[in-house]
């Protein structure tokens, strides 16, 4: 490969688009190259975040960007193993690319982007913001993703979403999600990203999100990828009068995985709820990075986080709400928690209020620590082994960030991947 | 029977209980009454088995086994149940699961069958009214927002369901109004039996007015200064216990 | 109209300029030329008759500064500061050892007098020699004070008494000179004087400052005080301070400041050291009542100080208490790191923003010892157009097991012109540590003021009598004089702004 080092850490994605420009999405439609060529330029500038950023003092993304990452642009044909279905409908991604003959998209407004594009474009980065490196590296080469429109007044029920990494190889796909829920309207979006382990994938996706007045969207993310795979999401969010924004995410995959949302509430009564749990073991780092802006009066927002911590592991919550002067009555609450199982593993938490109105109960709350003792010997009093004990108070932990997704084959989803985990890690925590 | 022999143990390094030497038969209950700072909760713990508490001296058998020698849950499963003075909350561990958990590990060692969720829940369903517990109970996290009478009887449910040999209620008393005192107390008296005996722990005659002692002893600065048949109870509630402890010196 | 709102009306109307120190002393005054470059450093050192070492230190700290830059990460904005623009030493004319009353310059005695201190102390404080072993009035337990007046000490008092335990308490420039041994091996142990960029500036140019040694297991007989004043125009001040208490030992030590109102802005950044041995406690306290500005952000102390202890003994412990209500701008995070085992660090913090106040203050916990414990609870009040930041890190190492912290972080506001804003890090790496972070933001409820006044309080009163009650946590543990003291202050500080 031909990487020239003066274009700084990014130089690696840098070449890959100047050999892929002409063939990615949107090649064609000005406005699209306009914005590609603008995030070269930025990265080309500025390069991808070092620890020096103070959004990524914890995150160090320089194995990241040490690592060597094949192209993925051809679709994958062929089989690839499925999980089971916790959806009547779905859309399937298999190395970044849509697979019409493994999805069904059936009475839904969706299509796969690469074949929308033309009429998407001018809302590509509209509501995910171009500053924020994750959505520039993503402009930079976007391949794909869903383009998805719930109108007014529709209950769309429930929609997989799956994004399978194949193989083991190392490729890096960057899909870009467009979601947009009309007045009154509902969806349910459960999303798997899976990939083979060991698979090296980074994969960066990017999400803008658009609720609607009165709409509401339950989005549950369960991130279960290779243990030495990239994840590194971006979720840009608005949500207007009266809508709800109902999201969880599950990071129990990735040698580095971060998932960032910056959301804003932008009419009255608007609400959203960002809860989140994350599975940490030897070796991974994961990273959990919200930023809430209260932009209109009366909102709420709710976010507990849970983080587990096993072996030599790093977990990270940042999380800032931002309440305008505009955003009277704001009730924000936010807690954070983390476990540590092992005297190796660190937890680096930053919670954050940033306040310029009166009238608002705000609160955070943020504990680290290993298992109670006190509980600990409580259940063991009652007869219960040390080890069952341990196992039930990690899974009560971690329950009580899961129970409050309301969504029954989506909290199914996130409990299977709460106990595969502990199976493969509880014993050498 | 519960036997201690001359225990001794400490904390941090500070020996708290000195000595103590006590036999409780099978199907008596005895009270241990004693001041504040006496070594109460202490005993209590230890026996439990505790982490932090160091047994430096003596045994405690029960039934000729060897309990110093187990884990916690082995002495539960032997037959020991401590009631705690301060029931820990358990957030996001279900009540229900929590019982047949601990039922079922018990059982197991035991040799029993272990029971199915409806198997399990027609059982606790039955000792919950007997003990005037609203039903959600069973649904709510460990003690999580019980009131403090509401611990004390998810204790007394706890100790119906796993049928101990030999039960410690340390200080159950404290913080209950007279309807919640009378609701524990015939939870342990519906025990009693040739099988069951009871160390009761407290700091009050009170409670000992309707679980009756067979024996009454008096702990004071780790040790056992003084016993008797229930009258001393009423005598240290009289007198108070700087009396009858000038009349033991 | 919602009483909120009311208050808010009256907050407006109210008559500003509250500060009641903003007067000047006309004295005669001795200044370094306009300006900072190395002949200054030289300047300063040549007129403190500094030994060579010293010199040397300073000079490597104005260079290590000449390569900084200001901090940017704090959540203030000010204009860039043209450290050119001032004088960097500043001090009266000396008169050599004032014997009595009427010997000391007048000005100075009226100056102590308007600050409200009393008459007695007022005597001692002048440097009146025998005065200092007089049991004060009515009494009160006698403080010592040390006075700093723009870049010297005027008077240190009590110090016979304080001799008599082997207690060192005296002016730092008067330290170097007597105890070089001590100083030299302590000064910067803590901050070193390439810390950062105002600790770097201050490690070059500082001019005076409190020097205090507790002896082993000495029980310091009274409270230790300073008291500083910024008296002359365009001047910085930039006094360091050192506190060292050895084995045993124990020792409370107060902090006072204010500063004539001008519409000039001045800069005080001052350099603090703690160093605490086996069984050692220091308690420090401050109340900063620098002058904050006029009601449209003109003037006011930009108040850039780097406090921090080295609780290097086991079980040692360092408590830090501020109540901070002056300045226009503060930026200050006392500091303890936790090295011994068992070792404990406390912060408690009101921070008071009316006006155009900006304060970014709290503090780090460095867990490095086994069993170490910390607690830091920071009141936040922003009123007017306050914008007040709490920052602070606790990091737990790996090797501090069983280490334990606690935080809460309070925010209250008053009015929909302010801000409050909570950045706390945590960072744990030790399974057996515990952290627990708690933090609110709420404001003064409307039906708390119509109980207070339907029980026929003012509006202020209430407003007061609610502050009040929203930092108790912290006022109580300021030595009592000093807490009654903050009580006046944290209302003062609200007056033509609550609601």
């Amino acid at each position: 490969m031909n990487i020239d080092p003066s274009q700084g850490n990014a130089a690696a994605f840098l070449h890959r688009y100047d050999g892929l420009a002409e063939r990615l999405p949107g090649a064609t439609i000005p406005a699209v190259r306009a914005l590609r060529d603008a995030a070269a330029g930025t990265l080309r500038a500025g390069g991808l975040p070092s620890r020096r950023v103070e959004a990524w003092r914890y995150t160090d993304l320089a194995p990241m960007l040490r690592a060597e990452f094949r192209e993925a642009l051809t679709a994958v044909d062929g089989a690839v193993a499925m999980p089971v279905p916790r959806a009547d409908r779905r859309a399937v991604f298999v190395d970044g690319r849509f697979r019409a003959d493994l999805s069904s998209l059936d009475g839904l407004v969706a299509a796969s982007l690469a074949e929308v594009i033309e009429t998407v474009a001018g809302r590509l980065n509209t509501v995910a913001s171009a500053s924020q490196p994750m959505v520039t590296l993503n402009t930079l080469l976007f391949e794909d993703g869903l383009v998805l429109e719930v109108p007014e007044g529709v209950d769309a029920g429930r929609l997989e979403l799956l994004s399978v990494a194949s193989g083991e190889t190392a490729s890096t796909v960057h899909p870009r999600h467009l979601v947009r829920l009309g007045r009154g309207a509902r969806l349910v979006l459960l999303e798997t990203a899976l990939s083979t382990a060991g698979a090296r994938h980074l994969h960066n996706p990017v999400f803008e999100i658009e609720v609607a007045p009165e709409a509401k969207l339950t989005h549950v993310r369960v991130q279960r990828e290779s243990a030495s795979a990239y994840h590194l999401a971006h979720l840009g969010v608005r949500v207007e009068e009266g809508g709800t924004y109902d999201g969880f995410v599950l990071n129990a995959g990735g040698r580095i995985s971060r998932s960032e949302t910056h959301l804003a509430l932008l009419g009255p009564r608007a609400a959203a709820h960002l809860n989140g749990a994350q599975l940490v073991a030897e070796g991974q780092l994961a990273d959990m990075t919200t930023a809430l802006d209260h932009a209109a009066p009366n909102c709420a927002s709710r976010q507990t986080v849970k983080t587990v911590l096993a072996g030599r592991s790093r977990g990270v919550f940042q999380g800032k709400i931002l309440v305008r002067r505009e955003a009277q009555k704001t009730d924000g609450y936010q807690m954070n928690q983390a476990l540590l199982l092992s005297e190796e593993a660190e937890i680096d938490s930053k919670p954050q209020l940033e306040i310029y109105a009166d009238d608002v109960k705000c609160s955070h709350g943020a504990t680290a620590g290993a298992l109670d003792a006190d509980s600990l010997f409580y259940l063991r009093a009652r007869g219960i082994p040390a080890d069952t004990a341990r196992s039930m108070l990690v899974r009560a932990f971690l329950q009580e960030a899961v129970e409050v997704v309301e969504d029954e084959p989506a909290r199914d989803a996130l409990e299977e991947a709460v106990s595969a985990w502990w199976d493969q890690h509880g014993g050498v925590a | 029977m519960l036997r201690i022999e001359n225990l001794t143990a400490e904390i941090d390094g500070k020996e708290i209980l000195k000595g103590i030497t006590l036999e409780v038969p099978d199907g008596e209950v005895h009270a241990i009454m004693g001041p504040n700072g006496a070594g109460k909760s202490t005993l209590s713990y230890a026996l439990a088995g505790r982490e932090g508490y160091e047994i430096t001296g003596g045994s405690v058998t029960l039934n000729g086994q060897d309990l110093l020698e187990m884990e916690p849950e082995e002495r539960a499963a032997a037959g020991l149940f401590l009631a705690f003075q301060y029931p820990v909350e358990l957030p996001g561990v279900g009540n229900a699961n929590f019982l047949r958990t601990a039922l079922n590990a018990i059982r197991r060692t035991r040799g029993d069958a272990e029971l199915d969720a409806m198997q399990f829940l027609k059982v606790a369903r039955a000792r919950m009214k007997e003990l005037s517990m609203p039903e959600d109970m069973l649904k709510r996290g460990v003690n999580v927002g019980f009131s403090g009478g509401e611990k004390k009887r998810n204790e007394v449910l706890q100790m119906a369901l796993l049928q101990p040999k030999v039960a410690i209620m340390d200080e159950t008393d404290s913080g209950l109004d007279i309807d919640a005192l009378r609701i524990v107390a015939d939870g342990v008296n519906a025990l009693r039996g040739p099988g069951f005996s009871a160390l009761v722990i407290t700091h009050y005659q009170r409670l000992l007015n309707h679980i009756v002692p067979d024996r009454v002893h008096v702990l004071a600065d780790g040790r056992i200064v003084t016993s008797g048949g229930p009258e001393l109870a009423h005598r240290l509630e009289a007198e108070g216990y700087a009396g009858v402890l000038d009349e033991a010196a | 109209m919602p009483a909120v709102e009311e208050t808010l009306d009256t907050v407006r109307d109210a008559t500003q300029g509250a500060y009641k120190w903003g007067f000047e002393t006309d004295i005669e005054m001795e200044f370094a030329p306009k300006g900072l470059n190395e002949g200054i450093v030289r300047f300063i050192s040549a007129k403190k008759g500094e030994p060579e070492w010293l010199l040397d230190w300073r000079l490597r700290a104005f260079e290590a500064w000449k390569g900084m830059e200001e901090p940017r990460w704090p959540s203030v904005t000010y204009p860039p500061i043209d450290y050119q623009d001032a004088f960097y030493y500043a001090a009266p004319k000396e008169k050599v050892g004032p014997k009595s009353l009427d010997e000391v310059d007048p000005e100075l005695l009226k100056t102590y007098a308007k600050l409200g201190i009393p008459l007695r102390e007022q005597a001692i404080l002048a440097g009146v020699e025998g005065a200092g072993d007089v049991p004060a009035e009515g009494g009160r337990m006698p403080v010592a004070v040390d006075a700093v007046f723009d870049s010297v000490s005027v008077a240190t008092t009590y110090r016979a008494r304080l001799e008599k335990d082997g207690i060192i308490f005296c002016p730092i420039s008067e330290a170097v000179h007597k105890y070089p041994e001590l100083v030299r091996k302590y000064l910067g142990s803590v901050v070193p004087h390439t810390d950062n960029f105002f600790a770097a500036l201050n490690s070059a140019v500082f001019t005076d400052g409190s020097f205090v040694y507790i002896p082993k297991g000495v029980r310091c007989p009274m409270e230790l005080s300073t008291y500083f004043r910024i008296n002359a125009k365009s001047t910085g001040q930039f006094e360091r301070t050192l506190i060292i208490a050895d084995e045993g030992s124990t020792v409370s030590y107060l902090e006072g400041c204010t500063a004539p109102q001008r519409d000039e802005n001045q800069l005080h950044a001052a350099v603090v050291e703690l160093v605490a041995m086996d069984d050692a406690s220091i308690k420090y306290s401050t109340v900063q009542n620098w002058y904050p500005g006029d009601e449209n952000g003109v003037g006011g102390i930009y108040n850039f100080v780097t406090k921090r202890a080295a609780c290097r003994g086991k079980r040692s412990k360092v408590s830090w208490t501020q109540v901070e209500t002056g300045s226009a701008i503060t930026w200050k995070y006392p500091s303890c790191i936790l090295q011994g085992d068992e070792s404990v660090g406390e912060f408690y913090s009101v921070a008071i923003t009316n006006n155009h106040q900006q304060a970014d203050t709290g503090t780090k916990m460095i867990h490095l010892g086994k069993g170490t414990r910390s607690t830091i609870v920071s009141k936040g009040i922003s009123a007017g157009k306050g914008q007040n930041t709490y920052r602070g890190l606790v990091r737990i190492s790996p090797k501090a097991t069983g280490a334990r912290n606690f935080t809460q972080c309070d925010s209250l506001l008053i009015g929909d012109l302010c801000g409050a804003h909570t950045v706390p890090y945590i960072e744990n790496r030790c399974m057996s540590a515990k952290t627990e972070h708690e933090a609110t933001t709420s404001r003064i409820a409307e039906d708390q003021l119509f109980y207070c006044r339907q029980r026929g309080l003012s509006q202020e009163d209430a407003v007061g009598l609610i502050v009040n009650g929203f930092c108790r946590e912290v006022l109580k543990e300021l030595p009592m004089e000093f807490a009654v003291e903050a009580q006046k202050l944290l209302q003062i500080s609200l007056e033509g702004s609550v609601g």
